[in-house]
């Protein structure tokens, strides 16, 4: 399916923070912003949600702890019984440095895995990009429009007046 | 919550301290003292006698007690020695969150931080207690060394008196004599004393400078002197640990011991440092400290509560993996030794100081809230007490240790300290000024 765009570029990150302030003042809604670096305090000016990301974490993290706990459970105290340092079979302190690697390991795949996949940055044939600068030193600010793309004209007036040194239209094909 | 809004700058704010707080901290000072009436009463009383002469005798012919006989035979009474211990533990206790103060505004000045502007004048002030520490530290030791060390005892490293063979000799002590000698051991003590309190000074004077006279002129020279401190620190904290803590058990040794005590101190000092800013906050002053300086404190209380499991874990396993009988001893002591008075504080010291603040601070809104805040720091700061508690006890006073008198001295130390703490931090702005990093404190978000 195809979309418009009115892609406002900037050249400042303090012009785009007061302009993403002014537009959505303005009753206009942002699709997203692009920007070569994190810039701070724009998740607050988009009124973007706090991510859920963190409860994710945590259940993986438990997910790799147990993991970790009933491996060398089952391998070490069931499956193959073996006497280490004159220990008993399943003793717990040997278990936690294992158990804490695999916390971590399953805690850090899982959040990345989650990210990319709910983001759509994971790995592709096709890439949809808004503009190549945005990777470079421009700030893109993207503002989705209707089918017949009526108040794109409307919009290139409010993003200038609001220091967009350009502004584009550009149509994407979304998978 | 007031805070500033963009354009508007900080300005000075000055602490009062109130006849209530001033009466508030007396009032702890006296409720120490009367705890420790109760306990010394106790003690000579004999309340529960019974199951003191029993477990010092359990002590006597037990095999994990290892060389819990010979202490018995020199120093003062267990009224006494308990009183000195506690003195000790408890100044170890608060000169090293004291030393902290400085050590967190040394590590904020060289990695050029802005975020902790707003909190560095509660840094600086904590260290107000480095100088009486230092005396009490001091004198302490000159007094009551023989009640709290093994290795000073008269005698212990000879191995003959006048030509016959010394019956109290020790030979792995004397073996240690090249260390733990009285005037090496005075002179380091003195020279650690000595960095902090000079560091100390020195950069709240740069800091004082500043809010006087202005300019970035002071900020390099308190990058320069934060650097040279933080080198120095990193080694008299070390060896400061083996020499205050680690000698009790002077026949035991551990190669993590330094990081093990410097993570206790720190993650007490970060959390008297975030408590205070609480406090300062919900009296109404520090008007530009938000719920994003909340946070990093938070998170730095949190994950420090974990490098202090780490290593207090990374200490332990080996120990209970190796299973030497010169390394297992230590916690043979803690760990059901003594009639096992010391296995509960042992498990309640891993659940107040790693479990509690673990899951207490884990989410976001939790390290934003002052209330979670300020329960999980009092938790750390009692929690990391015991911890130096479970160093000192099981070594020094074994199956006599007690609980009244040893929580009146803290509290009387607790007293004194928030005595000189409040009234350093009066003693100047509560937002320094001039500082470079001002604004960035101020718009800090997280």
């Amino acid at each position: 399916m195809t979309k418009q765009y009115a892609l406002g570029i900037f050249d400042d990150e303090d012009v785009l923070l007061h302009a993403v302030e002014n537009v959505r003042a303005a009753g206009v809604k942002i699709y997203d912003v692009f920007s070569p670096y994190p810039v701070h305090g724009i998740d607050d000016a988009l009124g973007i949600e706090r991510s859920r990301l963190p409860i994710a974490a945590f259940f993986f993290g438990l997910t790799g702890l147990s993991f970790a706990l009933w491996m060398q459970i089952y391998m070490l105290g069931v499956d193959w019984p073996m006497i280490i340092g004159g220990k008993p079979h399943i003793s717990l302190p040997a278990f936690v440095p294992v158990a804490f690697e695999l916390t971590v390991f399953f805690t850090c795949h899982g959040m990345a895995l989650t990210f990319f996949t709910i983001t759509g940055l994971y790995p592709r044939f096709k890439v949809p990009v808004m503009d190549v600068r945005a990777t470079d030193d421009k700030f893109v600010m993207a503002i989705e429009l209707d089918e017949t793309g009526s108040q794109y004209s409307r919009l290139t007036q409010l993003l200038r007046d609001n220091g967009a040194s350009e502004v584009n239209q550009k149509e994407m094909t979304n998978n | 919550m007031a805070t500033l809004t963009h354009h508007e700058s900080a300005t000075a704010e000055q602490l009062v301290v109130t006849d209530g707080a001033r009466k508030t901290f007396f009032a702890i000072i006296a409720a120490g003292v009367l705890v420790l009436i109760l306990g010394i009463l106790a003690q000579v009383m004999g309340w529960g006698a019974e199951e003191h002469a029993a477990a010092a005798h359990a002590a006597g012919g037990h095999a994990a007690a290892g060389h819990a006989a010979a202490g018995h035979e020199e120093g003062s009474s267990v009224l006494l020695k308990r009183i000195i211990v506690s003195l000790w533990h408890s100044n170890v206790f608060f000169l090293g969150v004291s030393t902290i103060g400085t050590v967190f505004m040394a590590i904020n000045y060289v990695a050029y931080a802005g975020w902790s502007v707003m909190i560095k004048r509660i840094s600086e002030a904590l260290s107000a207690w480095i100088i009486p520490g230092a005396v009490i530290m001091l004198v302490v030791f000159i007094v009551g060394r023989h009640d709290i060390f093994h290795w000073t005892h008269e005698g212990i490293m000879d191995k003959m008196i006048n030509g016959k063979p010394n019956p109290g000799y020790d030979e792995i002590i004397a073996g240690k004599s090249g260390f733990l000698n009285l005037p090496f051991y005075l002179i380091r003590m003195v020279v650690y004393l000595a960095i902090w309190a000079f560091f100390s000074y020195k950069l709240r004077q740069l800091s004082l400078a500043e809010d006087q006279l202005g300019g970035t002129v002071w900020f390099h020279k308190s990058v320069n002197a934060s650097a040279l401190f933080l080198v120095l620190y990193a080694v008299t904290s070390s060896m400061s640990a083996w020499d205050w803590v680690m000698s009790v058990d002077t026949h035991w040794f551990s190669t993590m011991f330094g990081w093990y005590v410097f993570a206790s101190w720190w993650v007490s000092g970060i959390s008297a440092i975030a408590l205070t800013a609480i406090f300062l906050k919900q009296a109404g002053y520090l008007r530009a400290l938000s719920t994003n300086h909340l946070h990093d404190l938070g998170k730095l209380m949190f994950g420090f509560s974990i490098f202090w499991t780490y290593v207090w874990f990374a200490q332990f396993m080996l120990i209970w993996y190796a299973n030497l009988p010169e390394e297992a001893v230590y916690f043979n002591q803690r760990l059901g030794g003594y009639e096992g008075r010391y296995t509960g504080m042992f498990y309640f010291n891993i659940l107040i100081n790693f479990v509690f603040p673990f899951l207490g601070l884990m989410t976001r809104d939790a390290k934003r809230q002052m209330i979670i805040m300020k329960i999980v720091c009092i938790a750390i700061l009692i929690g990391h007490w015991s911890d130096f508690y479970l160093m000192f006890m099981p070594a020094t006073l074994r199956g006599e240790n007690g609980f009244l008198i040893e929580i009146g001295i803290a509290a009387i130390f607790l007293g004194a300290f928030l005595i000189l703490f409040t009234r350093r931090l009066a003693s100047a702005s509560l937002v320094p000024v001039n500082h470079p990093f001002l604004d960035e404190s101020i718009h800090h978000t997280t």
